[in-house]
């Protein structure tokens, strides 16, 4: 996993509420057995029309937002299907942080494995940032060691569990940690006599 | 000691370490594997040498993507190589495999329960969100992403947060002709997509004790769509029948002594919740979803609503967008929506009770014109079971066509596709834009109400024409 520290990018708006992972990432292309260039199939139906010409009033497709890096979104961000396709597909398509009030679970611990930042913000700020990337050209710097959001006038700081802004900063393998529990494991294993 | 919770009771029993500000270290006593969130999983552990360390508590069937076609030959080439890559992944780590033709082929969801697999008091995971069917059983059953499956195969364990815990009480008992389907679907209209984000939910009540275990896996499956990690109820004599007997059960006085602490399993007189909601079971009358998500849903003899009649802008503009995308009027009548396609199937709604459901309602009945209707069993065993008492013969001499097991039209990976603009009465779980296909509309209802809409080519309110539950 890659490690991640400050980060600045470009923000795009994405103005809607339960947005679920079969809109991130329909179905017909998850049949790959890559994890790579899932990006190009990013909310293809929204992107694209039936004959995969680009759906010009859709945001991403909107010169303004080319290279966006950071998205925004309201509540209950990734629901639905259990899919990491959807954190592949955002990650390849150029996002690095995602900022809204609410996640999904099993999304939000998807995005943690791929060092992908979902960030929790009140609806709020949500608003406010919204409100500002709708103007365009609107950069925010994320910093994770500080927990703060910059961009302009608007400056938050954010909240994430310890845990996982260790791991997300140093880019640990969890996996490698866990091998080192192998003792307990193994243990377990052996008072359940399996 | 303090009355616990059967969440509380499962979790503690797992517990391999547990450190302050860090999740807890879990043991995972069972995981399903399926052939569209593996195969990176399988990758990663050949990348880093690393093997399967429990292959034993490992299951794996194809299900997502495989035709559901008389010869179930697999034409596209994508999905050929996907469930070639599980066959291999597989016969490498050593990993049992209902394959394609084996006859305990079918839903993830469906075989688990169906081989005994699953039991009280496991953990128990698999790469998708339905996983959470499993807590019927009283097993604290919850889907994870590939990377978590890659973790799983290599260590048998994941990191979790201990979640927050929610009663759903379901107070009395079900109507004549409304089913679990109706009342997993009334709560999820009644609280939203999102009320049970970050906990586990437990079902208790009247009505819940009264569901078979059948019923049981209904309202549980749908737990994520309510945002929970998982739901369960807690064991009891009808959760030890359904077991007894099947392949992976315990045997012999083992199974007597197993039963014991099942039992024991099930949720102290007392034990507190971080949350409690109640509902009165009598007033769920059958349901019908209008929107895009799964809790846009009314009763059969509602209207389609009006969007500006939501307390909220956001809920107004979510309407707006849904009855757009869904091609309705405000105030429309439910029972008018005509309907183009219809599918039972899923790991909603696929089992033995389910078709013998819809087999009751098709009898004698005609598919309505223009009409096509599909019957997918969840797994080859209950697509013989049906077979053998004769329901694909009502169902084919109804217009219906009777198909081999698999995920199918639930989310439309393989051919079974809702065309473009064309409305489905389905038993699945999802209702959102495109999951039946680019431009389908889906309205999810319960097998009954799936088939009585295939008969009349619109909606029908079910209870007209039951006699019994
Ligand atoms: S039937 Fe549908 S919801 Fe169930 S496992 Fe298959 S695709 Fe997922």
């Amino acid at each position: 996993m890659k490690a991640f520290q400050t980060f600045e990018g470009l923000v795009c708006p994405l103005d809607r509420t339960n947005v679920d992972t079969d809109q991130i990432i329909p179905k017909q292309f998850l049949k790959r057995v890559e994890r790579k260039g899932f990006g190009a199939c990013l909310f293809y139906n929204w992107r694209f029309d039936e004959k995969g010409n680009k759906k010009t009033d859709f945001i991403l497709n909107q010169p303004d937002y080319a290279g966006a890096s950071i998205l925004v979104a309201r509540d209950n961000f990734g629901c639905g299907s259990s899919r990491e396709h959807a954190p592949w597909a955002l990650q390849d398509y150029g996002f690095r942080v995602i900022i809204a009030p609410s996640f999904a679970d099993i999304f939000f611990n998807n995005c943690q494995k791929n060092g992908v930042l979902a960030i929790r913000l009140d609806e709020r700020k949500v608003e406010t940032l919204i409100g500002c990337a709708s103007q365009g050209a609107f950069h925010l710097t994320v910093n994770l060691a500080e927990q703060t959001l910059t961009g302009n006038e608007f400056k938050e700081k954010f909240d994430i569990d310890p845990y996982q802004k260790e791991l997300l900063i140093k880019g640990l393998d969890e996996i490698a940690i866990t091998l080192n529990y192998d003792n307990d494991i193994t243990a377990y294993e052996q008072r359940h006599a399996m | 000691m303090k009355p616990r919770t059967i969440i509380e009771k499962i979790w503690d029993q797992h517990l391999i370490h547990r450190e302050n500000g860090k999740p807890d270290l879990l043991y995972i006593d069972l995981h399903l594997v399926h052939e569209v969130t593996s195969p990176q999983a399988f990758e990663g552990l050949r990348m880093n040498h690393r093997s399967v360390r429990r292959p034993e508590r490992t299951f794996a069937t194809v299900d997502h993507n495989v035709p559901t076609a008389q010869n179930r030959e697999t034409k596209d080439s994508i999905s050929k190589i996907q469930i070639e890559t599980l066959q291999k992944n597989c016969k490498d780590f050593g990993i049992e495999l209902a394959d394609i033709y084996s006859p305990h082929q079918g839903i993830v969801h469906v075989i688990g329960p169906e081989l005994g697999l699953t039991q009280p008091g496991k953990t128990i995971v698999c790469g998708d969100s339905h996983t959470s069917t499993h807590g019927a059983f009283g097993a604290i059953a919850f889907g994870i992403g590939t990377s978590e499956v890659e973790h799983v195969l290599a260590t048998q364990t994941l990191w979790q947060k201990r979640p927050k815990t929610m009663q759903i009480k379901v107070n009395g008992q079900l109507g004549i002709g409304v089913g679990a389907k109706d009342l997993i679907l009334a709560i999820i209209a009644k609280y939203g997509i999102s009320i049970g984000t970050g906990h586990i939910v437990e079902y208790t009540g009247e009505a819940i004790r009264r569901l078979s275990m059948e019923e049981r896996m209904t309202v549980c499956n749908m737990s994520i769509e309510a945002g929970a990690r998982a739901g369960l109820i807690s064991p009891d004599q009808t959760t030890v029948d359904y077991i007894k007997g099947r392949r992976f059960a315990p045997k012999g006085a083992v199974f007597e002594e197993t039963t014991r602490k099942w039992l024991e399993l099930a949720s102290d007189e007392g034990a507190s919740y971080d949350r409690t909601i109640e509902i009165d079971a009598s007033e769920i009358e059958p349901q019908v979803t209008w929107g895009t998500n799964p809790s846009m849903g009314a009763s059969i003899n509602d209207t389609v609503p009006d969007p500006e009649s939501f307390e909220s802008e956001e809920k107004r503009q979510a309407a707006r967008k849904a009855i757009t995308y869904m091609d309705l009027k405000p105030g429309t009548p439910i029972h008018d929506i005509p309907i183009d396609v219809v599918f039972i199937g899923s790991c909603t709604n696929s089992r033995i009770s389910d078709l013998r459901q819809a087999a009751q309602i098709a009898n004698g009945k005609h598919v309505h014109e223009g009409v096509r209707a599909l019957i997918v069993p969840g797994s080859y065993t209950i697509k013989k079971q049906a077979e053998a008492e004769g329901l694909d013969k009502v169902f084919k001499e109804a217009g219906f066509e009777w198909r081999e097991a698999g995920c199918s039209m639930c989310l439309a990976m393989n051919d079974d596709i809702v065309p473009s603009g064309k409305r489905c009465a389905s038993t699945s779980n999802r209702n959102f834009e495109g999951r039946q296909g680019t431009g389908s509309r889906t309205h999810l209802v319960s097998p009954a109400m799936a088939a009585a809409a295939a008969i009349h080519g619109h909606f029908a309110d079910i209870r007209e024409f039951a006699t019994t539950r």
